[in-house]
This record gives C-alpha cells, sequence and structure tokens, in this order.
C-alpha cells in the first residue's frame, strides 16, 4: 500500500510552488523528521520533512518544476508495512487533503480559504494613455514591483531608506523587500525590534528631521499599534506648524482579509486612514499601479499611508517597460469602459469588479469598472463622470460596510450626482462582522464576484 | 560602580542616593559624575536673563489666559526654568536638535525664539509661530531644529529618537535633546525608543523633567521604580540624577552628557529633579499637594533666586539684575501687546497646509 506524497501548502495563502529540490531519491528508506524536499513558494524556500517513515517509490515531479499546485502528487512512498493503515496522515504540515480515503468521493472536505475567491485571475492591465504606443510590457508580480519601486527610489535619492520587521536579513516578512539590504546595506535597510509604536514615532522622527523614510508594517493589523503616529504625529505635523514643518514618510504594508488568518489579522483600513486630513492614502490593484504609486507615494512631501494586499502580492501583471514609472496620486482609473452600469472599487474589490463585468456583459450588462486607486484624496470627478454616462453605480469594498468607502462614494453621488442616478446606489461589501476563521463562515463574510453581478443587476432593474 | 549623581540630587530631596549596584553591568563605561558647571559672569547674566524672561513670560501667560485671550490648555513652565536654559545653553542652535511634550513655551524661549511670535501663537494670532493653527502645545521652529511642541504624552520620546536617528543617517554631528515629563515616563513608547536607542547607539539625551507630578499624580503614585534616572538600566542607557534647580548643576550634566553621546556611546538619560509651581495647566485646582509644598521649595530651592545668589557672589550688583528685570519686563509686555493686537488668521488660512503638494 503506498502512500502519496503531495505538494504541501506552506503558507496561508499558497496555492502553487517550484519543487526547488529533490533531498532524497527512488529507492532511499526514510524516516519521519529527514528532509524530502525543498520547495520555494512566492514568500520563501522551505524544506520539506517526510511524516512517514517507508521507502520512496516514485518521484513524479521533477525538481526545478514550477508551478506545482497545492495538493498535486510529487511523490509515492511505499510504506514500511508495520501499522500501516493506506489513511496515514499526508506528509505535508498543513495538507490540503488527508491521503485519499479508499472510496474517492468520500474524500475529507479540502479546508480552502474564503478568500481564495477574492484573487480574481490577473486581469489583463488597462493601457496608461499616458504611455506611448509601442511600450514594451514585462509580466511583474505585485511584490517584485513594489520592491523595484523602493529599489529605485533608493538609487536616487539618499534620504529614502526602508525600516521594519524583518525587512533586511529575513529578506521581508512577506519578501516585498527582498535583496534591498544586499544593494543598500543595513544603514538603509533596518530590521527593527517587534516594537510598532515605535518605530512608526522614529520614522515620523526622522522624516521631521529631514529623511524620508518608507516604513514597512508586516501587516497594518500590527499599525494599530502605532496609529497614533500615523495620525497625530505625521498627518497633522503641516498643519500644526503653520506649514514650516514636514513629515514625508510612507507607512506601507499588506492590508485586508488574507487567509484563513482569523479576525485579529483580517481587516481593511482603508477607510479608518482615509478619514484623516493631513494623509495621502493609496491602495493600488495591479503590479503598475503598485510600482507607479508606490513612486510617487516615496517623492511626496506628505505622509502616505500605502495599502497593499497579500493576496495580490504573487499575481503577474503586465509593468510598463519605462525609466522611472511614476503615476499621478489622487486620480482614479478606468479599467474596463462600458455604458449601463458603474462599477466602484479598489485594491483586491478591482478583479471582482471585472470578474463581475465579463459575466453581465455575458447577460447583456455593459459595466464600466473604476479603480480609485487613492482612496484620499478620492477623485470624485472620474466616478460622477462615470455616473453621467451609467446612471448606475454600484460600489465594491473588501470591508465592512459601516463607514466605509463605499458610504462615502454613495454620499459623495447624493451630493453631486443625484440628477444622474437613476437608481439607488448600492454597496457590495464584507458582512458587517469580525472574519471568521472556519472555511465556510470566511467564505460567506466576504465579498465575491456574484454578489457584484447581483447588486449591479438590481440597480439595472434586471 | 553605578549611579554617578550630582551631590545635589541627594540634597534636591531626592531619596538618598541609590545603592552602589542598581543591578547594572559593573563592567560597562559609565560616564563620569558630573561636577557643577563654571559658569563666567557673563554666562550667570545670561543664564539669569533667560530664566526671568521664561518667568515673567509664563506669568503673563497665566494673565493673558485669565482675560480671556488665550484659550484651551496652557501649561506654564514657572519653576523648572533651569532645565531648558542650563541644557540649551550647552547646545548648538542649528545643529543639535529639541523635541518636548506639551509644555513647550520655556524651551523655545531659551532656544532664542522671539518671545513675540511665541506669544502670538498662544493667543492664536496670523503672527504666531505655527500661524496660530498649533496653539500653545504645538510650536515648532525648523529653522532653530525645535521639533514642537506635541500634545500626546511620549510621542515626542520616539520623534526624537527619531531626529537622532536623522543625526546620525546624515552625520551631521547633531545630538537630540528629547525632553519628557515624570508621567510620560511611563508610556510603552519610551521604553521602546529607549531600546532602539541604545541598540542604533543614537545620539540623543532623554531629559526626564520630574516636576513631581503627572497632572494631580505624584511619581511615587505611578511609579514602581520612582527613581526615573534609572529607567534606562534595563536597556543600558546609563542615568544621571541632577539637581534641576540648579542651573549650573543641570549644565554640568548636560556636558557630561553630551560627551558621552557625542563620544559614540549612545544614548544618556537624565533625571532633572524640579517642581511646577503652578498648576498642570490653567485649570488645574492643584487639591493633590499643599500650598505649604510649594511654598517649601519656592523658598528653599527656586532656581531664579539661586542663579541671583552665583551673581552677586560673582560680584554683580543689585542694580545691575534690576537693569535686566526691567528689560525683560519690557520685553514681555511688549509680546503681549503684539499678541493682544496682531490679527487672527484670514479665513482661507483654514485651508492651507493641510497637505504640502497638490493632487
Amino acid at each position: 500500500m503506498g502512500i502519496e506524497i503531495k505538494m504541501p501548502a506552506l503558507s496561508p495563502t499558497m496555492e502553487e510552488g517550484t519543487l526547488a529540490k529533490w533531498l532524497v531519491k527512488e529507492g532511499d528508506e526514510v524516516k519521519s523528521g529527514d528532509i524530502l524536499a525543498e520547495i520555494e513558494t512566492d514568500k520563501a524556500t522551505m524544506e520539506f520533512e517526510a511524516v512517514d517513515e517507508g521507502k520512496i517509490g516514485q518521484i513524479v515531479i521533477a525538481e526545478g518544476t514550477e508551478g506545482v499546485k497545492v495538493g498535486t502528487v510529487i511523490a509515492t512512498m511505499a510504506g514500511d508495512g508495520a501499522g500501516e493503515d493506506g489513511e496515514a496522515a499526508a506528509p505535508a504540515p498543513a495538507a490540503p487533503k488527508a491521503a485519499e480515503a479508499p472510496k474517492a468521493e468520500e474524500a475529507p472536505k479540502k479546508a480552502e480559504s474564503g478568500t481564495s475567491k477574492l484573487a480574481s485571475e490577473a486581469r489583463a492591465t488597462v493601457q496608461d494613455p499616458d504611455l506611448p504606443a509601442g511600450t514594451e510590457f514585462v509580466k511583474t508580480t505585485v511584490r517584485e514591483a513594489l520592491r523595484d519601486a523602493m529599489a529605485e527610489e533608493m538609487r536616487k535619492d539618499e534620504r529614502v531608506f526602508v525600516m521594519g520587521e524583518e525587512v533586511a536579513e529575513y529578506q521581508g516578512a512577506y519578501k516585498v523587500t527582498q535583496g534591498l539590504l544586499d544593494e543598500f546595506g543595513d544603514k538603509r535597510v533596518i530590521d527593527t525590534p517587534i516594537t510598532e509604536y515605535g518605530f512608526a514615532g522614529i520614522g515620523a522622527g526622522a522624516a521631521m528631521g529631514g529623511l524620508r523614510p518608507v516604513i514597512e508594517f508586516m501587516t497594518f493589523n500590527f499599525a494599530m499599534q502605532a496609529i497614533d503616529h500615523i495620525i497625530n504625529s505625521a498627518a497633522k505635523t503641516n498643519y500644526m506648524s503653520g506649514g514650516q514643518m514636514r513629515c514625508p514618510i510612507v507607512f506601507r504594508g499588506p492590508n485586508g482579509a488574507a487567509s484563513r488568518v482569523g479576525a485579529q489579522h483580517s481587516q481593511n483600513y482603508g477607510p479608518w486612514y482615509a478619514a484623516v486630513p493631513g494623509l495621502i492614502v493609496i491602495a493600488p490593484y495591479d503590479a503598475a499601479d503598485a510600482k507607479g504609486l508606490l513612486k510617487a507615494a516615496i517623492r511626496s512631501t506628505d505622509p502616505v499611508v500605502f495599502l497593499e494586499n497579500e493576496l495580490l502580492y504573487g499575481r503577474s501583471f503586465d509593468v510598463p517597460k519605462v525609466d522611472d514609472y511614476v503615476l499621478p496620486i489622487g486620480k482614479a482609473r478606468i479599467m474596463r469602459p462600458g455604458k449601463d452600469v458603474t462599477l466602484v472599487s479598489y485594491s483586491i474589490g478591482v478583479g471582482l469588479a471585472l470578474d463581475a463585468a465579463e459575466t453581465l456583459a455575458a447577460e447583456g450588462i455593459d459595466a464600466e469598472v473604476i479603480d480609485l486607486r487613492t482612496l484620499r484624496p478620492l477623485d470624485t470627478a472620474t466616478v460622477l463622470e462615470s455616473l453621467k454616462k451609467t446612471n448606475r453605480l454600484v460600489v465594491v469594498e473588501e470591508g465592512w460596510p459601516t463607514c466605509s468607502i463605499a458610504s462615502e462614494i454613495a454620499a459623495v453621488v447624493m451630493e453631486k450626482g443625484f440628477d444622474d442616478l437613476d437608481a439607488p446606489v448600492l454597496r457590495v461589501t464584507n458582512e458587517d462582522v469580525p472574519l471568521p476563521y472556519a472555511a465556510n463562515l470566511e467564505k460567506a463574510a466576504l465579498i465575491d464576484a456574484a454578489r457584484v453581478v447581483e447588486a449591479a443587476k438590481k440597480v439595472c432593474y434586471k | 560602580m553605578a549611579k554617578p549623581t550630582t551631590p545635589r540630587a541627594a540634597s534636591a530631596k531626592a531619596k538618598a542616593a541609590a545603592p552602589a549596584t542598581a543591578g547594572a553591568d559593573h563592567n560597562r563605561p559609565r560616564p563620569q559624575t558630573p561636577t557643577d558647571y563654571k559658569a563666567s559672569k557673563e554666562e550667570l547674566l545670561e543664564f539669569y536673563r533667560q530664566m526671568v524672561l521664561i518667568r515673567r513670560f509664563e506669568e503673563k501667560a497665566g494673565q493673558l489666559y485669565g482675560l480671556g485671550f488665550i484659550g484651551g490648555f496652557c501649561h506654564l513652565y514657572i519653576g523648572q526654568e533651569a532645565v531648558a536654559v542650563g541644557i540649551q545653553s550647552a547646545l548648538k542652535p542649528g545643529k543639535d536638535s529639541v523635541i518636548t511634550g506639551y509644555r513647550d513655551h520655556g524651551h523655545m524661549l531659551a532656544y532664542g525664539i522671539d518671545p513675540k511670535v511665541i506669544m502670538a501663537e498662544l493667543t492664536g494670532r496670523e503672527a504666531g509661530i505655527s500661524r496660530g493653527k498649533g496653539g500653545s502645545m504645538h510650536m515648532f521652529s525648523v529653522e532653530h531644529k525645535f521639533y514642537g511642541g506635541h500634545g500626546i504624552v511620549g510621542a515626542q520620546v520616539s520623534l526624537g529618537a527619531g531626529l537622532g536617528f536623522a543625526h546620525k543617517y546624515n552625520n551631521d554631528g547633531g545630538v537630540c535633546v528629547a525632553y519628557f515629563g515624570d508621567g510620560a515616563a511611563n508610556q510603552g513608547q519610551v521604553y521602546e525608543s529607549f531600546n532602539m536607542a541604545e541598540l542604533w547607539k543614537l545620539p540623543i539625551i532623554f531629559v526626564i523633567e520630574n516636576n513631581q507630578y503627572a497632572m494631580g499624580t505624584s511619581v511615587n503614585r505611578a511609579s514602581s521604580e520612582d527613581q526615573l534616572y534609572r529607567r534606562g538600566e534595563s536597556f543600558r542607557i546609563p542615568g544621571l540624577q541632577v539637581d534641576g534647580m540648579d542651573i549650573l548643576a543641570v549644565r554640568g550634566a548636560t556636558e557630561e552628557a553630551l560627551k558621552w553621546v557625542q563620544e559614540g556611546n549612545g544614548p544618556i538619560l537624565l533625571e532633572m529633579k524640579t517642581y511646577r509651581y503652578r498648576g498642570h495647566s490653567m485649570s488645574d485646582p492643584a487639591k493633590y499637594r499643599s500650598r505649604d509644598e510649594v511654598q517649601a521649595v519656592r523658598e528653599k530651592s527656586d532656581p531664579i533666586e539661586g542663579v541671583k545668589k552665583y551673581l552677586i557672589d560673582a560680584g554683580v550688583s543689585e542694580d545691575e539684575i534690576k537693569v535686566i528685570d526691567q528689560d525683560i519686563r519690557k520685553i514681555v509686555a511688549e509680546a503681549a501687546d503684539f499678541a493682544e493686537t496682531s490679527p487672527e488668521p484670514e479665513a482661507h488660512e483654514l485651508y492651507t497646509d493641510v497637505l504640502v503638494e497638490q493632487y
């Protein structure tokens, strides 16, 4: 009776990885704890240990294979006979499925994440109209785009430095700062203790003292410890000093729901920061925007909260191959033109809105999709202009409904676009509850494309 | 040997000097026990002038508050003058940076900032140093490297560590002085900052102005370790306890602290034992201490009377001192006139300075 060894999930968001290296060969005897292989995820290279004892039968996936989906059989192992029960636990630390039960239809339920539906397939980037015709594009992950933005700005300006937990020697908790330490050294790429309040304050003080800090929060959930410095120290300084003392700083990191990490690690802070005068708040969707807007954020003389999304880090998009790709802050982008209904979103919601637009197109509804890109200042002009054309509007937001960006858009539309409305504005948001852990509940709490489709049809009275 | 402390600290009704070991690592280098600064007659005159300026300025601010010219919170520095004047007299304005909390008028005056624009900020006028938009607690002068003026208790300690970080990053030879009170000394971010400041050997002097009361709570009702100069020990930051009512002790300790930091040893902590005569803010009923207590400090250890004594010992006549007093009264009266009569900000200023750039 053989045991199937499957591609393990080595992080909450991992869907596939590279089988970098086999450390055993066919016929080797292994015992529990032996390292079988090295597996590279988009975040890290991990060692993969055997759980069972036995002899390696067949190596199914050769080393060097990329894009091996979690759960794929990568090797088989003959059990050692003693105590073999055929249903021995699979070797993966977080195996998506236990070893196949005898009857396939009774296979244990896969503990998938409710967030799997959030990260829509990466949609082709809409051409930036300001780019010259014939510009070459390079497929780049959001993660690499962010890193490239920081590296380019650090090369350009000695005052720019990156500080945060695990940004240097570990190469970034989410690998966003990978390679920066090697290029710029430990004067400019600085590991901090786990002490958000303290290093957010040190960053803000350094900015007041004339430097250009990029402060990474491992996630924005932890920035709650530091929110006093973001708001009271960074955002208000210029105003309180009558314009003489500035705080040019970027606070960046992943924001919003990740995957099965529960309520304390899954929250969208976009509306919180967007409520504060004196801050710039940016939440990009694709890799080109991540790069162009982060570069703009680092150059800005104002304090910027730059909200990334962990589920998007590994997604690839076309990024224009131009020297110094910098985008304007405060300008929304029409991702997909349409005439029947406007879908307004930002960050990960944009992918869902684009998915929904495709479904709607098949049903004869032509949706226009707007990516806000910047949450403060909000580009209300682009939204209102679109509304004039479509007369219907749905806001899509991976976050809570109450006092949200969606609420704000609805209010702006009431105040300035009332006569253009043929239907009430609808909000498609997460459920108004802390994010649950259980896969089914998590799924139920989060937005998806189907809900966007439903809302769009409702405002179209279809 | 642990804790070098000035001999005066013990006399300034601090608890007797700490036990010799205070848990310190014997092998670590420690700063020298500071000695009182040997001031020239001219320096003493300047100390006196600045301290009297702060005293009279603050008295006037108190009056203007009573008359309704100043609103909101207003925290006076009366009684603590020797601290800011003693420390800042040792700094190089434009090179060394200073940051403090909301009791900030004295530090600004001690850094040579025009009393008129400070008073005009207190009255919320266009001519104020923050164009009337900051108020008593939020005043800054980047030109003087005075970085505020912060209203959140303890925030200036992390921000100050950031200023120290910038000095080191730019290798400009500057030192940051971050002042905070005995109340702020219990904030968590202070210790986060201590940790990183020592870890990265930042050029910063942390100054605890221990005026004995955090609003109405006395140090020993709020602090399990009430010898605050020891608060850096577990981060390997040496501390000195100083008689903050004696300008020469303050200046002497500052010289030692600067030497320590400038030699690349990283941060140092100065606990200045001082006292505020007035309430925490203007609306403080002061039920937590007796009039006798305040009176006793005023009589026995008033910092201005202390300098006056030094001046007389140095052969300065009462008449010379009176000339300074009159001069200061005039400066303060002019500042008050200016602050009362200059216009409020234009209405459109409501919307300026929110962001630097246009988007």
